[in-house]
């Protein structure tokens, strides 16, 4: 499609930038990368997302869109190759309703796990594993979410998995069972070894020094 | 659409916005169906069955396969029978679409049960404030349109239903003057033409029940200071 403009805003650190880029790539579309200094934000970014004001937007010939979830349904019905969704309903349909219940459920949870203290924290990790334990029933006992193929909701939550094994190793607790969780352990393992998803990861020790800075920025703010 | 052999099946409860959402998307389609309604302090194994991970309504199961979370039944039902169109065809529009109602969800349902449902008077004050921020975000997005989807109402007007009947049962209740024609003059001219919809009418709940309900609620909130 000649002469089409499109940008991706985000951030490196940014699981859900991460989701829009993994969509594109799979599926060989170019685009710009504008990373954001979220501690300063652009003038661009105020203007194409002035309800969130977060990343990952995307700017297709001019038109912002925001929200990560949204942003993918659109690059999967825009650009038709290499489907994201299944074109059955119901297969959708679950696809959608295990993406939303990571971003409501287990991503709050870990993050109370990585940002609190004491009791609240061992309550949260608590709810945290129970989230994943529930999350790895939508696996249904296929290779990836999306069955023999990852997709929509393989692209939407495989980054919890590299994120959660971050924040395991930050705080020492354990959320993820290998032996409870055998199957959801095995997925991760699956997704973030494949080659297109490796690729636009940031590198480990990078997220690793970027989220122990910000573990110690939550926790001494709340003493 | 072979309607005969469909089994339709709609788990609920008389009075939640979240059920009344794909009660309205069912009319529009015209696709009949069961309707079971649930008692929340007791829920059925039919309910737990069919929605394990949360355990609330609405749930919507067509041919045994059961979905829950309202916005994903009514992206379902709009996929499934494909006449009165909910989301537009254009992907930019759909996205849209999409974007405002899930805005909804996050920023106005939960302030606007808190500008009213809280006790604490300096927290209940930020959620009016926040109220107020994100119905002025969808004053600016409705212009001059007759509904969010243009000349028929869509994702968002049916996602909207929360503003249009609920909030103003609350407000009465609370004495609060958030959502009124003076702040939000084109969203509650919106609002009007949304509740007064034939294919909406039918599938609002009758409105003295759900005020008394939640005027007890409000009342057992206040006795607990």
């Amino acid at each position: 499609m000649a002469g089409e403009s499109l940008t991706l805003i985000g951030f490196w650190g940014s699981p859900f930038a991460l989701r829009v880029k993994w969509a594109l790539e799979l599926k060989g579309i170019r685009y710009q990368y504008v990373e954001e200094d979220l501690s300063n934000k652009s003038a661009m970014l105020l203007q194409y997302n002035p309800v969130y004001k977060k990343v990952p937007v995307l700017v297709h010939d001019g038109k912002p869109l925001a929200e990560s979830l949204v942003i993918l349904e659109y690059i999967d019905e825009t650009w038709e190759q290499n489907p994201l969704l299944s074109h059955d309903p119901y297969e959708k349909a679950k696809a959608r309703f295990w993406s939303r219940f990571v971003d409501e459920k287990c991503v709050p949870a870990v993050m109370a796990t990585f940002s609190k203290g004491g009791e609240e924290q061992q309550k949260a990790a608590q709810e945290a594993r129970e989230n994943l334990k529930t999350l790895e029933g939508g696996i249904e006992g296929k290779r990836y979410f999306g069955g023999e193929n990852i997709g929509f909701a393989d692209i939407a939550i495989g980054w919890l998995g590299y994120w959660v094994r971050i924040v395991e190793e930050i705080v020492g607790i354990n959320l993820i069972d290998k032996e409870l969780m055998a199957k959801l352990d095995a997925w991760i393992d699956d997704f973030l070894e494949l080659p297109v998803i490796k690729e636009c990861m940031p590198p480990r020790d990078k997220l690793l020094n970027h989220n122990k800075a910000f573990h110690k920025l939550l926790t001494s703010s709340s003493t | 659409m072979a309607a005969s052999q469909e089994e339709v099946t709609l788990l609920g409860v008389t009075g939640s916005a979240f059920v009344c959402r794909v009660q309205i998307a069912l009319k529009l389609k015209g696709v009949e169906y069961k309707y079971v309604e649930e008692n929340l302090g007791n829920k059925s194994d039919l309910l737990l069955k069919y929605n394990p991970v949360y355990k609330k309504v609405p749930v919507f199961v067509h041919n045994e396969k059961p979905i829950p979370e309202s916005l994903v039944i009514v992206e379902y039902i709009d996929e499934t029978w494909k006449h009165n169109p909910i989301l537009p065809s254009d992907p930019y529009q759909r996205a849209l679409a999409r974007f405002w109602s899930k805005f909804i969800d996050d920023r106005v349902v939960g302030a606007a049960w808190k500008a009213v449902y809280t006790v604490d008077e300096e927290e209940r004050e930020k959620n009016v404030e926040e109220s107020f921020e994100a119905l002025q975000f969808l004053e600016n997005e409705l212009k001059d349109k007759k509904f969010f989807g243009g000349e028929e109402f869509g994702l968002v007007d049916i996602a909207a239903v929360y503003i249009a009947f609920w909030i103003p049962i609350f407000q009465e209740i609370g004495g609060l003057e958030l959502f009124t024609s003076e702040n939000f003059p084109k969203l509650y001219k919106w609002s009007q033409e949304f509740v007064n919809h034939p294919v909406v009418k039918e599938s609002l709940p009758p409105r003295d029940p759900v005020f008394a309900f939640l005027k007890r609620r409000y009342e057992s909130l206040s006795a607990s200071k």
